[in-house]
């Protein structure tokens, strides 16, 4: 059982990276428009000059 | 909850000075907002966006396809006129929204706020979940304790974190000495989490770490699902208002807000538009239409010493108006007294899940403090009996209910925005499902306000084409409806000359050497007639009248047939003349009719059917109708109401078509239901639930399956209210 050990902070560690992305979803903004979102991935125009 | 206010802005709060600077600075750093209630698609996105960068000066342009709107950095130069008919050329709507009444739904904290403590509880949850699983499945002694303790060291701080909302709530509750349904859920919380500390430091075998997660996640779930629900009604209202954009032009040509406006200011109105005060007419000759003031839907003549109100839309020629009343002062807001005295009676309405939790909260805690005292008295430990009681406490708590209304009202209320109805009050649904009685509004509500010509066949063929040929020069309703009625019927306009129209009066010309006019009956020497008409004399020939009769409003037939059809007892009442009243209701098929009503008698009328009994939805959209709309059970008005009769409405029809209006009636009834069947749901898993953990055998597994179970079915019931029709 003492490879409980490492097993349980590894898996703590991977839920709070998921946690950790799903702060990072919200703050940069990525549910404000999700139907345009969706839609903007199908646009068959391609921008050849993107801000950086 | 209440939200602390944080000003972006420190020193505005210590100096108003700077506020006004700060103020300036943002209004030069141009930044518009369009609606576009017209987008539905990826090439609309680009479309937009293309042709927005296109024009000169504007540095972004990006579109929000679930909000519909477009945001616009532009330099100050930049008009958002021509932004407008840029797209407008393009086959886009668009208008103008005003940024500052919508900016508080961009940075939605308070929605983001929950979504974040959800994602902790969340986590949290699943983690300690897996945890418990090594327990439930019988890990025991030392490993046990250390499960339990990483347990409480995730738990624990995630508690505090995330359910601070139902803290706070029950906080306030306690303090205003009332119970509500955050207490006996705080309650559960903090029992939870600490009864489960103090059995993992005692090493004892259940610890609740997982119940107390799951129920904050679920709870927050339900929280965040009624959040959303309102703030999307609330940004769309917020939108409606912004539509109206509050300006006035003065005599000398300068726009100003209506705010800044004294009272003996000269104000110029342009035929076409609204008036925008109370005042007296100093120059000009023109018609107003007060039909969303009173319900006539006749035009009545205006002329110097006129009184107009705010809210008539002038329609010929152009007036100048000195102001005696603007604002918050004008008639638009006369009503105010009226619809407030209304407005408390309905405020006293008490919510199905209000009803439930009215009942629930004491329930429960007396349950749980009668299992802690039986078990007191049977065994004397103490320990034992405090574990029981919380055992009740998590199984009773209101999980499934704190979702149960939620989730149906998201589902319901999404359904009716895509039929285009935006519900505004958080009861509003469960108080249609009730109504037995439709009271309609004539003018503006099942009628569009817009003249129809109803006698051209009677119509000798050489009038026809002088009449055409006069109306094709005029911006009036009436002539504008014979014209395109002429139009329709293949009639060429003779030749005139020396076209005239006369503000106020009519249009008159000449055909070779006869003289000829079209208008008002004083004015051609005619018999007015009692409907809506005007009258075309040919030189010394007796005058012809053209009848008019209201266009309908499209779905008006639908929504009324639909709702006989479910057996509510429909009424109209107008406050325009008798037969143009019998008319309608005769085309609609409405038996119950009253005309000439004043906006007293409307209310006093709904309230008399309310007395007997009766759960009254009114549909109107002028302030004649203010009055009636909020002593109403529920209230709908369209989006062309004035503002004032949108804000005392319960929900708004966002289009032109009252076609929804059936379909909400069943969704509300279907809605209420749902409600029911979930609360019955949740009773049911606690009826099963409660004597097992009142005998002491319910264990944490236990009560984490009876949690979810009855969440996801009462989130599934919801759910069915979708597909079903």
């Amino acid at each position: 059982m003492n490879v409980l050990v490492y097993l349980i902070p590894i898996s703590i560690f991977l839920g709070g990276l998921g946690l950790a992305g799903f702060f990072w979803s919200i703050r940069s903004r990525q549910y404000d428009d999700p139907d345009g979102d969706a839609n903007r991935i199908l646009t068959g125009e391609y921008d050849d000059h993107p801000k950086e | 909850m209440s939200e602390v206010q944080i000003s972006a802005c420190p020193a505005c709060v210590a100096a108003p000075a700077a506020e006004e600077t700060a103020h300036a600075r943002d209004v030069r750093d141009t930044r518009f907002v369009l609606s576009l209630p017209a987008i539905y698609c990826a090439a609309c996105i680009s479309g937009v966006e293309r042709e927005l960068i296109k024009q000169p000066g504007v540095r972004a342009a990006r579109v929000n396809l679930t909000l519909k709107r477009a945001q616009v950095e532009a330099d100050e130069d930049v008009s958002v006129d021509d932004l407008i008919s840029a797209l407008t050329r393009v086959g886009y709507e668009a208008y103008e929204l005003d940024a500052g009444a919508i900016s508080a739904t961009e940075t939605d904290r308070k929605g983001r706020a929950i979504l974040t403590r959800i994602a902790v509880s969340g986590f949290a949850m699943m983690n300690v979940m897996l945890l418990s699983i090594a327990v439930w499945s019988g890990a025991s002694d030392v490993t046990r304790d250390m499960f339990h303790w990483i347990s409480a060291a995730i738990a624990l701080p995630a508690i505090a974190y995330a359910a601070q909302p139902f803290f706070g709530s029950a906080w306030t509750a306690l303090r205003a000495r009332r119970l509500n349904m955050d207490v006996p859920i705080s309650l559960a919380i903090l029992l939870a989490g600490g009864m489960s500390l103090f059995e993992t430091m005692e090493s004892g075998r259940h610890a609740y770490f997982d119940a107390a997660l799951s129920l904050t996640f679920f709870l927050l779930a339900g929280r965040y699902l009624d959040y959303r629900t309102r703030s999307v009604a609330r940004s769309a209202a917020e939108e409606l208002a912004a539509l109206e954009v509050p300006r006035v032009t003065l005599t000398d040509g300068t726009v100003i807000s209506i705010k800044d406006l004294a009272k003996g200011a000269l104000v110029r109105v342009v035929p076409g538009a609204r008036v925008p005060v109370d005042g007296i007419v100093v120059e000009g000759a023109s018609e107003l239409d007060r039909s969303l003031l009173t319900g006539e839907s006749l035009p009545v003549e205006a002329g110097v010493d006129t009184i107009v109100s705010a809210g008539e839309v002038n329609l010929t020629g152009p007036l100048v108006v000195k102001v005696t009343a603007a604002g918050e002062d004008s008639s638009l807001h006369r009503m105010a007294d009226l619809v407030a005295m209304a407005e408390t009676s309905r405020n006293k309405y008490t919510s199905l899940a209000d009803r439930a939790a009215q009942v629930y909260a004491p329930a429960v805690h007396l349950l749980s403090l009668a299992a802690f005292i039986g078990w007191m008295m049977a065994t004397g430990d103490i320990r034992h009996s405090l574990n029981i009681a919380v055992a009740v406490l998590i199984i009773t708590c209101p999980c499934a209910l704190g979702l149960a209304v939620p989730a149906v009202t998201t589902a319901a209320s999404g359904r009716l925005f895509r039929a285009g109805m935006l519900i505004k009050s958080a009861t509003a649904l469960e108080r249609l499902a009730e109504v037995d009685t439709v009271v309609f509004d004539k003018t503006g509500t099942l009628t569009e306000g817009k003249p129809e010509l109803s006698n051209l066949k009677d119509i000798p063929p050489h009038a026809r084409s002088v009449a055409m040929a006069l109306a094709s020069g005029s911006a009036h309703p009436l002539s504008a409806a014979l014209y395109e009625a002429a139009l329709a019927a293949d009639i060429t306009p003779s030749a005139l000359t020396d076209i005239v129209e006369v503000p106020g009066q009519g249009i008159m010309g000449r055909l070779g050497d006869v003289n000829v006019k079209l208008g008002r009956a004083a004015w051609v020497d005619a018999h007015a007639l009692s409907q809506t008409a005007t009258y075309l004399k040919l030189g010394k020939e007796a005058p012809i009248a053209f009848t008019f009769v209201d266009h309908l409003r499209e779905g008006a037939m639908e929504a009324v047939a639909a709702l006989k059809a479910q057996g509510k007892d429909v009424v109209l009442l107008s406050g325009d003349a008798p037969a143009a009243v019998a008319d309608i209701a005769a085309r609609i098929g409405i038996e119950a009719w009253d005309a000439e009503c004043l906006p007293a008698a409307k209310a006093l009328r709904v309230a008399e059917l309310t007395r007997s009994g009766r759960k009254v939805l009114m549909v109107g959209d002028g302030l004649n109708d203010t009055a009636a709309l909020a002593a109403a059970h529920v209230s709908i008005s369209p989006a062309s109401a004035l503002e004032a009769t949108r804000v005392v409405s319960d929900m708004v029809l966002l289009g032109k078509t009252l076609a929804p209006l059936g379909e909400a009636t069943q969704v509300a009834r279907s809605a209420t239901r749902r409600i029911r069947e979930n609360f019955a749901i949740a009773a049911g898993y606690n009826m099963i639930a409660i004597p097992i953990a009142l005998a002491g055998f319910a264990t944490p597994l236990a009560a984490a399956l009876a949690m979810s179970a009855s969440s996801i079915t009462v989130s599934l019931n919801a759910l069915r209210l979708k597909g079903k029709p």
